[in-house]
C-alpha cells in the first residue's frame, strides 16, 4: 500500500456542543466583567436625571404633537424625497465606475507592493470615517447643497464597493491569473478574461446594494446641510414642527422600505 | 468518416511548419536553470537538457522534487535565480515585460487544475489563448479574426468537444475541462508545450484518454512537449523522453523505453520496484486496443499525407 | 478522394450574445448613464463652487496641518463616552431584540400577526438612520449621552434582531422536535433546545454591530447626542481646523481598533 491512506476520521468534524470559551471558569469571569463594565459605565455617564424624568411626558408631548402627520406640506416633502433619490442615483453611478480601478489597485494579488498599499490607505480612510464627517468636509469646500451631498455618497460607495472588489479579485485562484498570464495576454486583457468573469457577478449585486444603502444615507447628509430630506427633516426638528417630522419619518421609511425590495428583487434576479 | 479529411489538412500545414522549424538550432535548451526561494529551498540545482526534435518529454520525480518549478521558469511564471533557457536560441530569463509576453505567446501551457474561466464560455476559453495575439478591443467585444475562430471550432472538435462551444466552462466534467485547457494552450500555435500534471486529478480513464489527445496533437503538429507528471506508468506509456527530477537535480534523462528498477530507485529512492515495471509492462498491452479508435486520426493522416 | 471533398468547414464567425442581447446589454447602459445625467442635471448643484474647489481644498490643508497636540487633554473624556455610547447603546439593543427576534422567526412566532408585528419592528428600526434617531431623543432626553445611547440602540435593534431570527429559523429542527417528544416546557426548549445553537450567532452579531456603532456613535454629537461628535462639531463651527485634525486622528483610531477587536473576537468565535 504505497497510497496515501486519507485519515477520514480527520475530515469529518466530531459533533460537540459549540462553546465560545472553553474554560467555564473563564467564561464566567468574562460574564463578570462584561456585566461589570456596562453598569459602571452606566453609573459614570454624566447624566442629567431631571431631563431623564421629564423625557417621558416629553415624548408623549412630541408624539401626540406628531399625530396627526401634517399632509399639508407634501409638495415640500416630495422634492425633498425626489432629491434624495436622484443623489443615491448618481452617486451610486459614479461610486461603481471609481470602484474598479480602486478595488483593482487594492488587490495584493494583481498589482506591486507600493500600488496596493496607496490603494489599501485609501479604502481604509475612507471607509473609517462616517459619512456626515465627510459631507461635513464637502459642505466646508462646496457649500450647502446636494454637491457636498452626492460626493460625500460617491467617496462612501467608491471605498464601500473597491473594498468588495478587492476582497474578490484576492479570494480568485491563483492559477486563473497564472493561466492566462502564460497565453501572453498583457494586464488589461488579463483583467478582461480573468478578473471581470470572476468579479462581474458580486460587483453588480454590491452596486445594487450600494444604492439601496446611498438612498439610505442620503436621507441622513442633509443633517450638516448637503441635501436631500435630511435636511428639511432637521429643519423641522429644530423649529418643533413635529407633525411634519412624522411625515417625513414615514416619507423616509416608505423610500427605505422600497429601496430594499427594489435592490433584493435585482439582486435575486441577478443570480 | 469526419476526421479523416481534418488530420489531412492539419498535417499539410504542420509539414511546412515542421521544415521551419527543423531548420533552427535547438527547439529547446536549459543552460544551468537555478531556483531559490526566499526561504532558502533549492527547488531547481543546475538544470541542463536540450530537445532538439519534436518528442513529449515526460519529467518524472517525486512531490517536491522542483517538477512544478522547472516548467514554470521556462515561461517565467516562476522567476528562476540563475541560468538560461533558451527557446530557438532566444534567452527567456532576460526578456523585459513586452518581449516576455511575446516569447509567452509561442509557449502553451496546460494545468493540472485545468485553470479556466469558468463563467466564461467554452469557446472564449479557447479563444483567450489567442488574446497575445488581438488588440484589447478585439478581446473586449469577443471579435477574433475569422481563422482564430475556424481554428478553434476545428480544435474543439479535435478533442472531443464538438457543439459544446456555448456552454459555460463550469458545466463540463473535469475531463471535458481539460480538453478545453489542451485547445486553449494548442490554438496559440506554440513552439513549446509546458503540461503541468495534467492527469492528477481526472480518474484513470479519463486521465489517458488526455495524455493521447495530448501527445497525438504534439506529434501531429510536430510540437516538443513537456510533462510533468508524477504517474510512473503513464508516462512511461506515453512520452518518447524522460526527464528525472529529484531534489531539483537531474538523475535520469534518457529514452522512455530505458526506464529500470534501478532508475526508479535513483529518482523515488529505495522501494520494490520491479512490481511497477511488471504492472506498466502488462499495462502497455491494454492500450494498444483501446487507442485502435484514438489513432484513427494518425492512421488517417498518414494515408493522406 | 480528393481533399477537398474531405474538407469540412468550420465556421468562421462566432458570437457570443444575439443581436438583441447585444442590443439590450447597450439599452441597460444607456439607461444608466441616461439616469445619472437626469439625476445631475435635475439637483440644485453650483457647478461654479468646483472652480475654486482645488483652493479650498489647499487652503483647509494648510489650516489642519499640524494637529493641535495640546487638545487632546479635551479628547480622552469624549472619546471614552463615544465608546459607552456605542457599548451601552449594543447592550440594549440585543436585550430588546432577543424576545423580538423570536417572534420575527417563522419557527418560533405564534401566529401570522405576531410575525408580522415582529417584522415591521424590525423593518422600523432598520429604516431610520443612528443620527435620525438621535435626532428623535435628542428631542425626547434633551442633548446627551443618554439619547445617544437610546438613537444606537433603536437603530441596532432591527440589525441585531434581524440576523439572530434568521439563525433561529435556521436552526436543527430534529433538536427541537426531539425536546418536544420528551414533554419539555416551551421554556426548556428555548433554553436547551434553541439558545445553544444560537449563541454564536448572538455573541457574532453583537459583537460586529458593536465595531459599526462605535463609527456610529462617533457623528451623533452633530445632533447633540453625546460623544466626541460634539467636540468636532464644535471645533469646525469655529474654524479650529487643527484641533479638528487631532480629533480626526482619535476617531480613526478607536474606529480601527474596534474594528480589529471585533474580528479577532469573530474569528475566534467561528
Amino acid at each position: 500500500m504505497n497510497n496515501p491512506v486519507v485519515d477520514k476520521s480527520a475530515a469529518l468534524p466530531k459533533w460537540e456542543r459549540i462553546k465560545i470559551i472553553n474554560s467555564p471558569r473563564v467564561r464566567l469571569l468574562l460574564f463578570g466583567l462584561i456585566i461589570f463594565y456596562l453598569v459602571v459605565t452606566a453609573l459614570t455617564l454624566e447624566v442629567d436625571w431631571g431631563r431623564i424624568a421629564n423625557g417621558l411626558p416629553r415624548a408623549g408631548k412630541m408624539f401626540t404633537g406628531m399625530i396627526p402627520p401634517d399632509m399639508s406640506r407634501l409638495e415640500l416633502m416630495f422634492s425633498g424625497i425626489l432629491e434624495s433619490v436622484q443623489m443615491a442615483l448618481a452617486a451610486s453611478l459614479f461610486g461603481m465606475i471609481l470602484a474598479v480601478p480602486i478595488g483593482i489597485c487594492a488587490a495584493s494579488n494583481l498589482v506591486p507592493r507600493p500600488v496596493y498599499l496607496a490603494g489599501r490607505s485609501i479604502i481604509i480612510l475612507t471607509r473609517t470615517f462616517h459619512e456626515i464627517i465627510i459631507a461635513i468636509f464637502f459642505v466646508k469646500i462646496f457649500g450647502f447643497g446636494p454637491l457636498a451631498g452626492v460626493l460625500t455618497l460617491i467617496v462612501a460607495g467608491t471605498s464601500f464597493i473597491a473594498k468588495m472588489v478587492a476582497e474578490d479579485i484576492e479570494n480568485m485562484p491563483p492559477g486563473h491569473l497564472e493561466a492566462i498570464r502564460a497565453t501572453g495576454a498583457s494586464f488589461p486583457k488579463l483583467l478582461l478574461y480573468c478578473v471581470a468573469p470572476q468579479i462581474l457577478p458580486r460587483y453588480l449585486g454590491v452596486s445594487i446594494y450600494r444604492l439601496d444603502a446611498n438612498i439610505r444615507h442620503s436621507t441622513v447628509v442633509g443633517i450638516v446641510g448637503a441635501g436631500g430630506i435630511g435636511q428639511t427633516l432637521a429643519a423641522t426638528f429644530s423649529r418643533y414642527d413635529y407633525d411634519f417630522s412624522c411625515t417625513i419619518l414615514i416619507a423616509i421609511i416608505s423610500l427605505v422600505f422600497l429601496g430594499e425590495i427594489f435592490s433584493s428583487w435585482i439582486r435575486s434576479y441577478l443570480r | 468518416m469526419s476526421a479523416l479529411p481534418l488530420a489531412g489538412l492539419t498535417l499539410n500545414r504542420n509539414t511546412e511548419r515542421y521544415r521551419a522549424l527543423k531548420s533552427l538550432p535547438t527547439m529547446l535548451e536549459l543552460q544551468n536553470l537555478s531556483k531559490a526561494y526566499p526561504n532558502g529551498t533549492k527547488a531547481l540545482d543546475n538544470v541542463c537538457f536540450t530537445v532538439d526534435q519534436p518528442q513529449v518529454l515526460a519529467i518524472i520525480g517525486p512531490s517536491g522534487a522542483g517538477k512544478s518549478t522547472l516548467i514554470r521558469c521556462i515561461n517565467r511564471l516562476v522567476e528562476p535565480t540563475s541560468g538560461r533557457a533558451l527557446l530557438h536560441g532566444t534567452d527567456v530569463c532576460t526578456l523585459n515585460k513586452s518581449g516576455l509576453r511575446k516569447i509567452r505567446r509561442r509557449i502553451g501551457m496546460i494545468f493540472q487544475e485545468y485553470n479556466l474561466v469558468e463563467r466564461l464560455t467554452v469557446m472564449e476559453n479557447v479563444l483567450s489563448g489567442r488574446l497575445g495575439y488581438v488588440g484589447f478591443w478585439t478581446a473586449y467585444r469577443r471579435k477574433y479574426p475569422a481563422k482564430d475562430i475556424r481554428a478553434a471550432f476545428e480544435l474543439l472538435e479535435r478533442v472531443g468537444l464538438a457543439g459544446t462551444h456555448n456552454s459555460r466552462a463550469d458545466a463540463l466534467s473535469g475531463g471535458q475541462r481539460q480538453r478545453v485547457g489542451i485547445a486553449r494552450a494548442v490554438i496559440q500555435a506554440p513552439d513549446l508545450l509546458l503540461v503541468d500534471e495534467p492527469t492528477a486529478s481526472l480518474d484513470p480513464k479519463t486521465s489517458r484518454q488526455i495524455m493521447r489527445i495530448l501527445v497525438e496533437l504534439a506529434h501531429e503538429r510536430n510540437t516538443p512537449t513537456l510533462i510533468n507528471i508524477h504517474d510512473v506508468s503513464l508516462a512511461h506509456m506515453f512520452s518518447d523522453r524522460m526527464i528525472g527530477l529529484c531534489e531539483g537535480k537531474i538523475v535520469f534523462d534518457g529514452p522512455s523505453n530505458q526506464i529500470t528498477p534501478e532508475v526508479l530507485t535513483r529518482i523515488y529512492g529505495e522501494e520494490d520496484w520491479s512490481t511497477t515495471i511488471k504492472k506498466e509492462n502488462q499495462e502497455e498491452s491494454t492500450p494498444a486496443s483501446e487507442t485502435s479508435a484514438g489513432n484513427k486520426d494518425l492512421r488517417g493522416e498518414a494515408a493522406t499525407g | 478522394m480528393t481533399q477537398t471533398e474531405h474538407q469540412k468547414t468550420y465556421p468562421d464567425i462566432w458570437k457570443k450574445f444575439t443581436p438583441g442581447q447585444t442590443l439590450l446589454r447597450y439599452f441597460f447602459y444607456m439607461l444608466a448613464v441616461l439616469i445619472a445625467v437626469w439625476a445631475l442635471s435635475d439637483l440644485d448643484i453650483t457647478w461654479f463652487y468646483f472652480l475654486d474647489a482645488h483652493k479650498q481644498i489647499a487652503d483647509m490643508t494648510v489650516r489642519m496641518w499640524p494637529p493641535d497636540l495640546s487638545f487632546i487633554t479635551n479628547l480622552t473624556t469624549p472619546l471614552i463616552e463615544t465608546i459607552h455610547i456605542a457599548t451601552l447603546g449594543t447592550a440594549g439593543s440585543v436585550i430588546i431584540a432577543f424576545p423580538l427576534a423570536f417572534l420575527a422567526a417563522k419557527n418560533t412566532t405564534y401566529n401570522a400577526l405576531t410575525w408580522f408585528i415582529g417584522r415591521l419592528i424590525l423593518v422600523t428600526s432598520r429604516s431610520v438612520n443612528t443620527v435620525v434617531w438621535g435626532l428623535l431623543f435628542v428631542a425626547i432626553f434633551g442633548p446627551g449621552p443618554v439619547a445617544g445611547i437610546w438613537a444606537i440602540a433603536f437603530r441596532s435593534i432591527g440589525f441585531v434582531g434581524k440576523l439572530i431570527s434568521e439563525a433561529i429559523e435556521e436552526i436543527d429542527p430534529g433538536v427541537v422536535d426531539a425536546m418536544e417528544a420528551t414533554g419539555a416546557s416551551r421554556l426548556q426548549v428555548l433554553m436547551v433546545g434553541i439558545l445553544p445553537q444560537v449563541m454564536p450567532v448572538i455573541v457574532g452579531t453583537t459583537v460586529y454591530r458593536w465595531d459599526i456603532n462605535i463609527r456610529e456613535s462617533t457623528v451623533l454629537g452633530f445632533v447633540g447626542a453625546g460623544g466626541i461628535g460634539i467636540l468636532l462639531y464644535s471645533s469646525i463651527n469655529q474654524f479650529l481646523w487643527r484641533e479638528v485634525t487631532l480629533t480626526l486622528i482619535a476617531i480613526f483610531c478607536i474606529v480601527i481598533l474596534s474594528e480589529l477587536l471585533s474580528a479577532m473576537i469573530r474569528n475566534k468565535i467561528s
